[in-house]
C-alpha cells in the first residue's frame, strides 16, 4: 500500500504546525521523517492518524483521496501507529488492550489472547497475553503497541519517536523488528530526530524544519550533513571540554534509600561521590530511580536514609530551604510542572526561591528595582529571546523556559548543581548552549550531576558515568566506556571492572 | 513422546525490592476500640440480661431467645478483642498479612458486646435490625451503583443526591397522579436522568470542574423540590400520596430464619436490586460495554485512538448512572416512606458516594460498604427505640463516624480510574 501526503497544512491560533508537506511512503520501504523537537513531526502524524484535522491538504492510500474524521477511520484504512506516549490502558491486560475497541472483529477476549500469541510468536516477542501493562517495562509495553497495530492488519506503520524511552539494546531489537516488518510488505514511517538511527535503517529519508519540508536526503549522507539539514546552520556535535580540574569541594552520598509510598525501594543502597570540578552522569532508562534520587539531595523525598553529604555538612533531612541556602542549584526534571510558575513574569521566576531577604526583598516588600536589574543582567546572559523581562514564561518556548530556568539556579553561589533531563525537548541550539553552561559551572569547580536518558548526551557531557538499573548503581565507568557495555549496563547487567559496584 | 520446544518465557515483570514497613495503624486502632469497650462494658457494665430477638413469626422453626448476661458477656468479649488486637500488633510487628477476617470478626464481636451492653434488661429484636439494614441500605446502594459507573467512566458523580431526591420528588408525583406505582418508578428514572444529563453536558461538552456542577445540582435540585413541595404538594396532598409498591414476599425463602424477612420479603425494587448488582459487577469486567466504560475512565486518549467515540460514550453512561440512582429515589416515597417530604435523601447521596470509595470502585465491594452504612443506621434506630444509655445525639452520629473511620482508613489504599474527574479535551 502506497501512502501519499499532499500539501498537508494545520494551524493552532498564529502557529503554523505544518506547512503544506508532502511525504510519500512504499509498501516495504521505511521512510525516516527526520526533525527537531518541536518541528511538526508529530503533528504531521496526528493528522495522518484522524487525531487532528488538517486544514489543508489531503491523504491518499493507494491513490484515493481518504477522509479521516477519528483514529478509527484511519485504523481502518490500514494505518496503524506506534505512539511516544504509548495509548495503552496501565490496569488492564495485554490481550484486553489488543481487543479495544474491536471486540467483534477479534471475536472476544479469547480471540484477542489468540491473536496476541499468533503475532508474538511470528516475532519472537514472549508476550502473555494476561500480563497487567502497567506490570511490564516499558520495551514490553512498546511491544504490545506493535502487536495492537498489527492485530488490526495495518499496511502502513508510523513509528513516533518510538526510542526515546528504550535502552540501546531495545533500541536495536525494535530496529530489527522494523526490518522484519518492512521485507514482510509494510510501509514503514520512522519519525525521529536522533540522526545515529536514521542512518542504520532509513531506506529514504524526508527532513522538517518549523513546519516545512527542507528536502530528502540520502541514508548515506554523514551525520553532520544531516544534522545541519535538520537545524538549518552547521552544527557542533560534540560538547568542547577540557579535562577536568579536580577541587576539594565534594558531594558524598552513601547508603542512600528511598522508599516510595507502598514501601518498595525505588532507590537502593546508591553511594558515590562527585568531586568538584567534574560532572558525574547518571544514565538509565526513564524510571529507574534517577527522579527519586535527584529529589532526595534537594531534601524532596520523605522516606530517604542514608545520607547525603556535601563539603562534609550531612544534607539528609533538611528541608529544601536549607538544602537551597546550602548551595545546591537543581534544574528539575519537568520545567513547566516543578521549574517554574508559568503565570509568572521571567523577572518574577529568577527570584522565585530568593523571596526572604536581601538582595531582592527588605522589609517584607520586593525590591522592583534590584529584581528588575537582576533580570535585564540574565536575560542578556543566557540568550533569553523574549519580548522583555515581564514577559509570562508560560508563553516561551521550551529552550527560553529552561534558560530561565539555569539562570536562576546559576545566578547564585553554588556548591552543588544537580541537573533533570536538562535538554530534553528542547531544539538544537539551546542544547548547545545549555551544556556549554553546565560544562562552565563545572570547570568553575562545583561539583555537578547530569540525569538525562539520553545516551549522546551523557557520553558527551560525563567525566564519569553512573548507571541506574532498577534503583540500583549497577556501576560507575569511566566517560570512555562503550555504548555497548553502557547499554548492557542500562539492562542492569554489571560491567567486569566498575568502581560503584564494590563501593 | 512428542519433544516440545520450551514454551515462551513469561514476559519479565518489574519488581522492585521491598522495604520491610510495619503499618501500625490497624493494631492502634484495635486497641482503641477495645480501651472504648474496656469502659463501657466492663467498667460501666450495666446489670440485666440482654435478650436478643432472632426469630420472627413466619420462620420454619424458631429459634430461641439469646440470653446473654450483660456483664458476664461484656467481660468475655473485651478478652476476645484484646486477644484480636494482640494478634494483629503481633502480625504488624512480624510483617504478617492478616486476612480480612480479623477486622470483621473485631467488628462483630464489638457490636455484639455493644448491643449487649446497650440492651441490658431490654429486648433486642435481631431480625428487625437486619430488616432495617437492607431497607436503609436500597436507596445507597442504587446510589453507589451510579457513583461507580459514572465515575469508571470518568466523571466524577457528586450528583447522586440530587438524582436521588430529583427521582424521589418525581416519582411520588407521578406516582400519585397516575394512580401507577410502576409509572412512578419510570418518572423516578428519567428525572434522576434529566439531572445526570445536565452534569454530563456540563463536565464533558463544557468542561466544567465536575465537582462545582455536581454540588451546584446538588443544591438546585434541593431548591427546587423544597419550593415544589411547599407550593404545590401541600395544598394538593393526593399528588403527594402515591400507592406503595407491594411487598412481594417470596415463598420458602422467606421462611429461612434470620435472613429470610429482610432478604425475601421485600418489594420489587429490591428484587431489582439483587439482579441490578451482580448485572452491572459482569458487565464491568466481562462485557464489552465494561471494557469500553472502564477504558474512557483510566485513559481516554487511547481509547479514542482505537476509534472508540469518548464523549458520546462518557455521556451516555452518566445518563445510565442517573436511570440506577433514580431506582435508588423511587424507592424513598414509593416503597420506604409512601409520601414526599422536604430533603427526606438527608445527605445519603454523599454517603452513597463514599460507598463508592470504601468500595474501591467496584460494584460489590461498594454493594458491602452501602450494607455497613445501612447497618450503622438501623442500628441507632434500634437503639433508639429500646431506650439506650447513649445520648440519641450521638446515635445518631454513629454512620456518619463509621463513614469517616471507613473512608480515612482506606482511601490511601484504593485507587481511583485514572481520568476520573478530568475532561476529556480534543484538539
Amino acid at each position: 500500500m502506497t501512502l501519499e501526503l499532499q500539501g498537508i497544512t494545520k494551524r493552532f491560533g498564529a502557529l503554523t504546525a505544518n506547512d503544506h508537506i508532502d511525504l510519500e511512503v512504499r509498501a516495504g520501504e521505511i521512510h525516516c521523517l527526520l526533525g527537531e523537537n518541536g518541528a511538526g513531526k508529530s503533528t504531521l502524524m496526528n493528522v495522518l492518524y484522524g487525531l487532528y484535522q488538517a486544514d489543508e491538504g489531503q491523504i491518499l492510500l493507494d491513490g484515493e483521496v481518504q477522509r479521516f474524521a477519528g483514529p478509527g477511520d484511519a485504523m481502518r484504512a490500514g494505518i496503524g501507529m506506534v505512539h511516544q506516549h504509548f495509548m495503552l490502558i496501565p490496569v488492564f491486560t495485554v490481550a484486553e488492550n489488543v481487543l479495544l475497541g474491536h471486540e467483534r472483529a477479534l471475536g472476544g477476549l479469547a480471540g484477542a489472547k489468540q491473536k496476541v500469541r499468533e503475532i508474538s510468536d511470528r516475532f519472537g516477542f514472549h508476550i502473555d497475553p494476561d500480563a497487567r501493562i502497567e506490570d511490564l517495562p516499558v520495551g514490553v509495553q512498546q511491544r504490545v503497541e506493535i502487536i495492537k497495530a498489527l492485530s488490526q492488519d495495518a499496511k502502513v506503520l508510523v513509528f513516533d519517536e518510538p526510542t526515546a524511552v528504550l535502552t540501546p539494546q531495545e533500541t536495536d531489537e525494535l530496529m530489527a523488528i522494523m526490518q522484519q516488518l518492512r521485507d514482510e510488505g509494510t510501509a514503514i514511517v520512522f519519525i525521529t530526530h536522533k540522526l545515529r538511527e536514521v542512518r542504520a535503517i532509513a531506506d529514504r529519508i524526508t527532513v522538517i524544519r518549523l513546519g516545512k519540508v527542507v528536502g530528502e536526503a540520502s541514508p548515506d549522507s554523514s551525520t553532520t550533513e544531516l544534522a545541519s539539514m535538520m537545524v538549518g546552520r552547521p552544527v557542533e556535535l560534540t560538547v568542547q571540554k577540557q579535562p577536568p580540574v579536580l577541587t576539594d569541594n565534594q558531594l558524598e552520598v552513601s547508603g542512600l534509600t528511598v522508599l516510595d509510598a507502598i514501601g518498595q525501594k525505588v532507590v537502593n543502597d546508591v553511594s558515590f561521590s562527585v568531586r568538584g570540578g567534574e560532572v558525574l552522569c547518571i544514565a538509565g532508562v526513564q524510571g529507574n530511580g534517577q527522579t527519586e534520587l535527584t529529589e532526595a539531595i534537594l531534601g524532596l523525598q520523605p522516606k530517604a536514609t542514608g545520607s547525603i553529604r556535601l563539603n562534609g555538612r550531612e544534607l539528609l533531612g533538611k528541608s529544601v530551604r536549607d538544602v537551597l541556602d546550602a548551595g545546591v542549584g537543581f534544574v528539575p526534571e519537568d520545567r513547566k510542572v516543578d521549574g517554574l510558575v508559568g503565570e509568572y513574569s521571567i523577572a518574577e521566576n529568577l527570584m522565585l526561591d530568593r523571596y526572604r531577604g536581601a538582595p531582592f526583598v527588605s522589609a517584607g516588600t520586593v525590591d522592583r528595582g534590584a529584581r528588575d536589574e537582576f533580570a535585564a543582567e540574565k536575560l542578556g546572559a543566557f540568550d533569553i529571546r523574549a519580548q522583555d523581562i515581564h514577559t509570562r514564561v508560560g508563553t516561551l518556548s521550551g529552550g527560553n523556559q529552561q534558560k530561565v530556568v539555569l539562570a536562576r539556579e546559576l545566578g547564585r553561589p553554588l556548591a552543588l548543581f544537580v541537573a533533570s533531563q536538562p535538554t530534553r525537548g528542547l531544539d538544537v541550539g539551546s542544547i548547545e548552549f545549555v551544556h556549554s553552561q553546565i560544562i562552565a559551572t563545572r570547570d568553575a569547580g562545583i561539583p555537578v550531576i547530569v540525569v538525562s536518558t539520553e545516551l549522546d548526551e551523557v557520553v558527551g557531557l560525563a567525566d564519569r558515568i553512573a548507571v541506574m538499573y532498577r534503583g540500583g548503581i549497577v556501576g560507575i565507568v569511566p566517560a570512555a566506556t562503550s555504548r555497548d557495555s553502557l547499554g548492557l549496563m542500562m539492562a542492569g547487567e554489571r560491567p567486569a571492572a566498575a568502581e560503584g559496584a564494590a563501593a | 513422546m512428542t519433544t516440545q520446544q520450551p514454551t515462551a518465557a513469561p514476559a519479565e515483570t518489574i519488581e522492585l525490592e521491598r522495604a520491610v514497613v510495619r503499618h501500625w495503624k490497624a493494631p492502634i486502632s484495635y486497641a482503641v476500640l477495645t480501651v472504648v469497650a474496656l469502659v463501657l462494658m466492663v467498667l460501666l457494665a450495666r446489670d440485666g440480661d440482654a435478650r436478643l430477638r432472632l426469630a420472627s413469626g413466619s420462620d420454619f422453626f424458631q429459634i430461641p431467645d439469646a440470653l446473654l448476661p450483660a456483664r458476664a458477656t461484656g467481660v468475655v468479649i473485651v478478652v476476645l478483642l484484646a486477644l484480636l488486637t494482640a494478634y494483629a500488633a503481633w502480625a504488624a510487628a512480624t510483617v504478617r498479612r492478616v486476612g480480612v477476617w480479623l477486622p470483621i470478626a473485631f467488628g462483630v464481636l464489638f457490636v455484639l458486646g455493644f448491643l449487649t451492653w446497650a440492651g441490658a434488661g431490654a429486648m433486642i429484636p435481631i431480625a428487625g435490625l437486619l430488616f432495617a439494614t437492607v431497607g436503609l441500605s436500597v436507596p445507597l446502594i442504587f446510589g453507589a451503583m451510579g457513583g461507580v459507573i459514572s465515575e469508571r467512566a470518568g466523571v466524577v458523580n457528586i450528583a447522586i443526591e440530587a438524582q436521588l431526591l430529583g427521582g424521589a420528588f418525581t416519582g411520588a408525583v407521578v406516582g400519585s397522579a397516575t394512580g401507577s406505582t410502576i409509572v412512578g418508578l419510570l418518572a423516578a428514572m428519567v428525572a434522576a436522568v434529566l439531572v445526570s444529563m445536565v452534569l454530563a453536558v456540563f463536565a464533558i461538552r463544557y468542561f466544567v470542574e465536575q465537582v462545582i456542577v455536581g454540588v451546584v445540582l446538588n443544591v438546585l435540585i434541593a431548591g427546587l423540590t423544597n419550593f415544589l413541595y411547599s407550593s404545590l404538594l401541600t395544598d394538593n396532598p393526593a399528588l403527594n400520596s402515591p400507592e406503595r409498591l407491594p411487598k412481594l414476599p417470596i415463598p420458602v425463602l422467606e421462611s429461612i430464619p434470620l435472613l429470610g424477612p429482610a432478604l425475601f420479603k421485600q418489594s420489587i425494587i429490591v428484587y431489582a436490586m439483587y439482579i441490578i448488582v451482580p448485572l452491572i459487577a459482569w458487565g464491568l469486567f466481562k462485557t464489552t460495554w465494561g471494557l469500553r466504560l472502564r477504558a474512557i475512565g483510566e485513559h481516554p486518549l487511547a481509547a479514542d485512538t482505537v476509534g472508540i467515540r469518548v464523549t458520546r460514550l462518557r455521556f451516555w453512561n452518566v445518563s445510565l448512572a442517573g436511570a440506577v440512582a433514580g431506582l435508588g429515589g423511587a424507592y424513598f416515597t414509593l416503597d420506604s416512606n409512601g409520601a414526599f417530604t422536604r430533603e427526606m435523601t438527608a445527605g445519603l447521596g454523599y454517603i452513597a458516594l463514599a460507598a463508592v470509595i470504601f468500595g474501591q470502585w467496584h460494584p460489590i465491594k461498594a454493594t458491602a460498604a452501602a450494607l455497613l452504612f445501612g447497618f450503622a443506621s438501623a442500628l441507632q434506630q434500634t437503639l433508639g427505640a429500646i431506650g439506650s444509655p447513649v445520648p440519641s445525639e450521638f446515635m445518631l452520629m454513629l454512620p456518619y463516624v463509621v463513614t469517616i473511620l471507613a473512608v480515612a482508613g482506606f482511601i490511601g489504599q484504593s485507587r481511583a480510574p485514572a481520568a476520573s474527574g478530568k475532561p476529556y479535551i480534543k484538539q
